[in-house]
């Protein structure tokens, strides 16, 4: 697993208050993790935090998936 | 009760008549305060009188740019931490709708709810993180009852109301609430002037019997603002002698 992948993982876990084996890369922060609009709002705050990376509406609103975040994250972080 | 020490706040329109009854109330609570007013010099006064360890941050909210700017701003220089707004700037461009122009709509949607939104929108970003936030608006008894010759005034106030009620129900669940206290007649410069025949008739609507004070506002948002507060939301707390009863 890569290091981008344990740092959001861990994100997720602290902010939707979900147990670590339910985060699988496949999750959909909404359908499996139980995650609303707002927090998801809240996850990119903090992605953009940890990693130094500013996700616009646009693309924020595309991630649905742990794995989408990790993906667009290894892909713009500097 | 109603303790705001350790606090921060951000007051818009703070060097004005109501906003500085409500900069008084809410550095008398405890509260460290980002002052923000259109004049740089009376601002710096007013601060100076507050004494304590307060900052003055002028801002012309008619300009979109710097008012996405002032919370960060009021962040930086408070430590970091915002825990209250309170929305209160407001200009009148008072006119008859046939005879309005268009940036006398324009400039007060602009300034009384345009800058509030946006003010919000910043402040809900360090309000979430701090699972804590109050957010009060300065409506009026108008954006009620309309007044004629203020269409745009009491669109502005009203608009504000149904903002902060949409707002309340978006982040009611990160602890962060939003109000809106809306003042009837104030005493001010502005009511001071009046012709007595004219202040006596207003009286007549008021079955408190007197027009209300400054003191009067700031305690009602010191309330709103406070943690005991914390189950009120999406509210109006209509602070008017009587006047119209909601």
């Amino acid at each position: 697993m890569s290091e981008t992948a344990d740092r959001v993982k861990k994100i997720v876990v602290e902010h939707l208050g979900v147990e670590a084996d339910k985060v699988t890369e496949d999750a959909s922060f909404i359908d499996d993790l139980g995650a609303d609009s707002l927090d998801i709002v809240e996850l990119v705050m903090a992605f953009e935090e940890e990693f130094g990376v500013e996700i616009p509406d646009d693309a924020a609103e595309k991630i649905t998936t742990v794995k989408d975040a990790i993906s667009y994250i290894d892909e713009h972080k500097g | 009760m109603f303790d705001l020490s350790g606090m921060t706040a951000l007051v818009t329109g703070a060097s004005g008549g109501i906003g500085s009854s409500i900069a008084q109330a809410l550095a008398g609570q405890g509260a460290r305060l980002a002052l923000s007013g259109s004049n740089a010099d009376k601002l710096e006064a007013f601060r100076a009188s507050l004494g304590g360890d307060h900052v003055a941050l002028p801002c012309d909210l008619s300009d979109a740019a710097s008012v996405d700017a002032l919370v960060p701003r009021a962040v930086e220089a408070l430590g970091g931490r915002l825990d209250i707004l309170v929305n209160n700037a407001g200009v009148t461009r008072d006119n008859l709708a046939m005879r309005m122009k268009d940036d006398e709509w324009d400039q007060v949607i602009r300034v009384n709810l345009e800058a509030a939104f946006r003010l919000v929108r910043a402040a809900a970003k360090p309000m979430m993180k701090a699972r804590f936030g109050r957010v009060v608006s300065i409506t009026s008894v108008v954006g009620t009852t309309g007044n004629p010759g203020q269409a745009n005034y009491a669109a502005s106030k009203a608009g504000l109301v149904g903002m902060s009620k949409a707002l309340a129900q978006e982040l009611a669940s990160r602890n962060i609430t939003v109000n809106c206290v809306a003042p009837g007649f104030i005493r001010s410069a502005m009511t001071d002037v009046l012709p007595d025949a004219q202040k006596n008739a207003l009286l007549t609507r008021i079955p408190a019997g007197d027009l209300g004070r400054g003191e009067d506002i700031g305690a009602a948002v010191v309330y709103l603002a406070s943690r005991e507060a914390g189950y009120v939301t999406g509210q109006t707390l209509h602070v008017n002698g009587g006047m119209a009863m909601i």
